[in-house]
C-alpha cells in the first residue's frame, strides 16, 4: 500500500492464458520488485471493486500491460473510466504469441524495454 | 450514512477527516465518520493508495485529499 507518497504507479497485467499473458504477469512482478511500481489486480477492476478502481484513478499513473493486441486490460480500464495509464503490448516488444518461450532472460529484456517506455 | 476515512494517520488523512466533518456539518445530515487506520482493513477494501474516503462501504476516492465542496458533492450524489 502506498500512503501519501505523492508518486504512486500501479501496474495492471492482463495475465492472460497465452505465453504473452504469462509474460505480462511475470514482467509486472519484476517491475514491482524493481520498484518501478506496485502490481495491482486487473480482475478487481473488472469486478467493479471500488477500492481498486479509485486507487487506479488516484495513482500518478498506471502501467497497463497487455499480452497481445486484443488489449483486454486496456479495455477494462477504459470501461471503468480509468484514463491515467501508459499502455504496453507485449507482442510489440518482440514476443510472438503462441511461439516465444517465456524465460527469465526474455522477462529481463521486456522489463528493460518497458522501463524505457514508461520513462518521463 | 456511514463515512469512512481510510489512512494510517498521516497529515493528509487527518485533513481529509476534518474536511469530511465540515461537509457533514454544512449539509446538516445524520452521518457517522469512522476512521480506519488498520492496514489490513484498508487493503481488504481494495485501497492501495491513501487517504481514501468511502461511503457505506463503497470507496469514492483514493489518493486524494478531497476538499469540503468535493465531499459535499459526493454525499449529495449518494442521497439522490
Amino acid at each position: 500500500m502506498s500512503c501519501c507518497t505523492g508518486n504512486t504507479v500501479l501496474i495492471f497485467p492482463c495475465s492472460g492464458g497465452a505465453n504473452t499473458g504469462k509474460a505480462s504477469d511475470m514482467v509486472a512482478r519484476k517491475l514491482t520488485k524493481d520498484k518501478v511500481g506496485l502490481i495491482s489486480c486487473l480482475a478487481s477492476i473488472g469486478a467493479g471493486v471500488s477500492g481498486f478502481i479509485e486507487s487506479a484513478k488516484g495513482a500518478t499513473y498506471n502501467i497497463v500491460i497487455d499480452g497481445c493486441p486484443l488489449s483486454c486490460a486496456k479495455k477494462i480500464m477504459d470501461k471503468n473510466n480509468i484514463t491515467n495509464y501508459k499502455h504496453i503490448i507485449v507482442t510489440e516488444l518482440g514476443i510472438k504469441k503462441g511461439e516465444t518461450k517465456i524465460t527469465d532472460e526474455v522477462i529481463e529484456e521486456l522489463v528493460e524495454k518497458i522501463k524505457e517506455k514508461v520513462k518521463d | 450514512m456511514r463515512i469512512q476515512i481510510l489512512g494510517t494517520g498521516c497529515p493528509k488523512c487527518i485533513t481529509l477527516e476534518k474536511n469530511a466533518e465540515s461537509a457533514v456539518k454544512k449539509l446538516g445530515i445524520d452521518a457517522t465518520i469512522e476512521k480506519i487506520t488498520d492496514v489490513d482493513k484498508i487493503l481488504d477494501m481494495g485501497v492501495m493508495i491513501t487517504p481514501a474516503l468511502a461511503i457505506d462501504g463503497i470507496v469514492k476516492s483514493a489518493g486524494k485529499v478531497l476538499n469540503v465542496e468535493e465531499i459535499e458533492k459526493i454525499i449529495k450524489g449518494e442521497r439522490k
